[in-house]
């Protein structure tokens, strides 16, 4: 009985001493060789990270989602790191671009005569911003209206009943 | 976005010519571009491109209002009416009185600009008055 003992004893001290062997025979990853590897990455360039005992924070302005958790699923790959904290932030949006400014009526109108004043037979007249023309011309005609109306600021310009000779 | 793809040839050759402050602008169904371009060549070839696209410019999808940017206050313009005398007027607008008048390829000096339409402008003789800026070309 006491034999057995003694023999189950030094079984459970060599399996501890090969235990502690092993886990202390694990070559260390340093901090500094994780950082390394996180900057030689070019998917990581635009983020900031800090790197202490394994444990990797991520900050800094990403486009979108996708781009934040793609980030997140690299530094996980990298040998050695036990946690990512990621507090990247999403990058607000883009303003929309200025709705474009419709000219109105009255200026339209004046706008009108000034540039059909050498093309009597082209009649145009401008309701809610929308100029129509009417009346009949040259292509080549047309197209000198067309820029000019177009440099009214109208909404559109309307020239389906227009005759182009 | 349909007509950014209907006017892709468009807004490509606006930006491969150089048009400055290029804004291309969809709203309740129509095309809005505007921008300067580098050189009166430049506007042309763009209003060719458009007529390519929408022949005789009918659909009525596209407001295009591109500027020249070398008519700038002080440049020489070329009086480039079809045939006549280009009118010279006390203010902007045709309602104004008549104060001369340049001569069709005369050379005259853009002073400033009332608006995209109207033009103050100096002749050689010395007569100044606004003009209609359709006109008058930038001299290149």
């Amino acid at each position: 009985m006491k034999r057995t003992f003694h023999q189950l004893l030094q079984v459970f001290l060599l399996v501890a001493l090969v235990s502690v062997t092993a886990v202390s025979c694990k070559p260390k990853i340093k901090d500094s060789d994780i950082e390394a590897k996180i900057q030689a990455n070019t998917a990581l360039s635009d983020i900031a990270t800090s790197v202490k005992d394994g444990v990797v924070t991520l900050s800094g302005e990403v486009k979108d989602e996708a781009a934040k958790s793609m980030a997140e699923t690299v530094v996980k790959g990298i040998e050695g790191v036990k946690q990512v904290i990621n507090n990247c932030t999403i990058a607000p949006p883009p303003p929309p671009p200025a709705p474009v400014e419709i000219a109105a009526d009255d200026p339209l109108t004046k706008g009108i005569a000034d540039a059909l004043k050498d093309y009597p037979t082209v009649k145009a007249t401008a309701a809610d911003g929308v100029i129509t023309v009417t009346g009949e011309t040259t292509k080549a005609n047309w197209k000198k209206i067309k820029i000019a109306l177009d440099a009214l600021h109208p909404k559109k310009v309307t020239a389906t009943d227009l005759k182009i000779k | 976005m349909a007509l950014q793809d209907k006017y892709k040839e468009l807004i490509d050759t606006a930006t491969a010519a150089g048009v400055a402050n290029l804004q291309v602008r969809e709203q309740d169904g129509v095309l809005y571009i505007d921008g300067e371009a580098p050189s009166g060549a430049v506007k042309d070839n763009l209003w060719n491109t458009y007529d390519k696209i929408d022949p005789n410019f009918l659909s009525g999808d596209v407001v295009m209002n591109i500027n020249v940017s070398t008519a700038v206050p002080g440049a020489k313009v070329k009086v480039v009416t079809e045939k006549t005398n280009l009118n010279i007027r006390k203010g902007p607008g045709t309602d104004q009185p008549i104060v001369g008048k340049a001569a069709h390829n005369e050379i005259i000096t853009l002073v400033s600009k009332s608006s995209d339409q109207w033009w103050l402008v100096r002749t050689d003789d010395g007569k100044e008055g606004y003009s209609y800026a359709q006109y008058l070309a930038p001299v290149e």
